[in-house]
């Protein structure tokens, strides 16, 4: 993990607020994540994980504090200029597109300007055959597994080395959470940066190099992987697991 | 017995072909205000006056500037797409998170307030606007003569109908639009600059108004109260087609405008109320509208 840290962050977030409408739900979030890391925040529901992510992409009702992307300022930014700085986001509610086809959906996402290559769509199709099989679906008659692969595989294509992602296990058949812990670590060989919310601990914990914790909008607890089994008590005590 | 059915067979047929060209206008303005409905989840209440203001830009230029109807066709959507872009960069930019009441009132406002100077400056009694010569006179469909200059109506406005929907449903920017519709936020956080894409829909929409104004301008009077006249039956189009529905929006206003001129013949005086009657009844029995989807 050491040597990561000598680069500039790819995510840097420094006493993150936020707030939707009147309630204030980020309470001063401070987190790091190195190129070519796995990060899992960890936390219970309505811990404020889902809205640190929302508020990385510009996505809640306003944000004060930093958050760096690459070393740029992104806390004035506008959604799309955030995502153009190499950022996927796949969110929990996955937002797959009624109107748009399997195949359409995949496409959707434009290739970020001055980015990498990203994956090219066989790639994508090779790592979930069941997306080429249903191509020409309408995008919300996929089942949930197939639609949670629609809504990772389209943020691959982008050039987007910075991936945020949402739950992405929840509530899939356990081959289906097995086919994506593949994806994660194969993502991680390809160089890709990933930030995961989970609740699924089971799933996140073996795939992360470095877990926060987050509880009433702050991180609680933060740790590398190899102290997982020393944290243990504490994690039984935060999560419950 | 029966009276319709002494309708002699040219009649029907010819009451039914200028409903057609009616139900082009239809068609026209209500997919401006589907497009509209469906990314800026704003009523377009202006849409009407921005169709009249088509049409008073078409004689404008004819009377002030010695401009013809084929470059006026093609100016006057321009500045009022335009205009277009103006209204939403500078009024309804900051009320799409409200309901859309608040939507619906300032585009009602907006609407007085073009209405009122067009009728302080022009007056509410018509200003007459001649056909160009090269579509004056009409041609023998052996049931009727259609005046050539309808015939181009119903051409030029299907054409521009089919060439939208076309954009909408089969290009990658037409894609952008659709998932645009569904959820913003999300098209947005791909990177897609979102707030251009909704100024550009808005000003496309009520260019699309402003061209089937310039159309209407040589077969009906252009007059400040021309947009109120029609507006409320593009509403009704809309609620019947489905909000928000591209291709509903397109076949309902055509099959309205035949309906209506059907209805000039059987009973014409249920013609000016049977596309409110139809309104009443898709919504008891479908609310979301013929082509439309719950939201």
């Amino acid at each position: 993990m050491r040597e990561y840290k000598s680069s500039v962050p790819a995510l840097e977030i420094e006493d993150l607020q936020g707030w939707y409408g009147e309630s204030h739900v980020l309470h001063g979030v401070n987190l790091k994540v190195y190129p070519g890391e796995v990060v899992t925040l960890l936390g219970r529901n309505g811990s404020g994980r889902t809205s640190t992510m929302r508020a990385v992409m510009g996505l809640i009702g306003a944000r004060k504090g930093s958050i760096k992307v690459n070393g740029v300022e992104t806390i004035n930014m506008p959604t799309y200029k955030i995502a153009n700085l190499g950022i996927g986001y796949c969110p929990e509610e996955r937002a797959i597109f009624s109107s748009l086809s399997c195949e359409e959906n995949l496409l959707l996402p434009p290739k970020i300007r001055g980015a990498g290559k990203g994956m090219s769509q066989d790639e994508i199709y090779e790592m979930f055959p069941n997306l080429q099989e249903r191509k020409h679906s309408q995008g919300t008659r996929l089942s949930g597994g197939e639609q949670q692969m629609l809504a990772v595989g389209r943020i691959l294509r982008t050039g987007a080395n910075l991936l945020l992602l949402d739950e992405i296990s929840e509530g899939l058949a356990p081959v289906i959470v097995q086919a994506l812990a593949r994806m994660i670590r194969t993502l991680k060989e390809k160089g890709y940066t990933v930030v995961m919310v989970e609740q699924n601990f089971h799933f996140a914990a073996p795939l992360a190099d470095r877990l926060y914790v987050m509880e009433h909008g702050v991180i609680v607890e933060h740790f590398e992987a190899n102290e997982l089994e020393t944290k243990m008590p504490v994690l039984n005590e935060l999560l419950g697991v | 017995m029966n009276p319709e059915f002494f309708i002699p067979i040219p009649v029907l047929l010819s009451q039914l072909t200028l409903g057609l060209v009616n139900g082009a206008f239809y068609a026209m303005l209500s997919l401006g205000l589907a497009v509209i409905f469906g990314l800026l989840n704003v009523i377009n209440f202006a849409h009407g006056a921005l169709y009249m203001l088509g049409a008073v830009l078409a004689w404008a230029g004819m009377n002030y500037f010695g401009v013809g109807y084929w470059t006026m066709l093609l100016v006057s959507p321009l500045i009022v797409g335009i205009i277009g872009i103006i209204i939403e960069r500078l009024l309804l930019h900051w009320i799409y998170e409200l309901d859309h009441i608040y939507g619906l009132l300032l585009t009602l406002g907006i609407t007085l307030v073009i209405e009122g100077i067009m009728r302080s400056a022009y007056g509410v009694s018509g200003l007459p606007y001649a056909a160009p010569s090269e579509l004056r006179g009409a041609t023998d469909l052996g049931f009727m003569f259609l005046p050539n200059y309808r015939a181009w109506v119903l051409v030029a406005s299907i054409t521009v109908c089919l060439a939208t929907w076309f954009f909408i449903e089969k290009t990658k920017v037409g894609s952008y639009l659709r998932a645009g519709t569904e959820n913003p936020k999300i098209v947005e956080s791909f990177g897609v600059n979102v707030p251009v894409m909704i100024t550009l829909t808005y000003g496309f929409g009520v260019a699309l108004a402003a061209f089937a104004g310039v159309l209407a301008a040589p077969m009906m009077q252009v007059s400040p109260l021309m947009g109120q006249n029609l507006i409320i039956i593009i509403f009704a189009v809309v609620v019947i087609g489905g909000m928000g529905s591209i291709m509903g929006a397109i076949v309902t206003g055509l099959a309205l405008g035949v309906l209506e001129g059907l209805t000039k013949v059987i009973y014409p005086q249920a013609s000016s109320t049977v596309v409110f009657l139809i309104m009443a009844i898709i919504l008891l029995v479908r609310p979301a509208g013929l082509f439309g989807r719950d939201k």
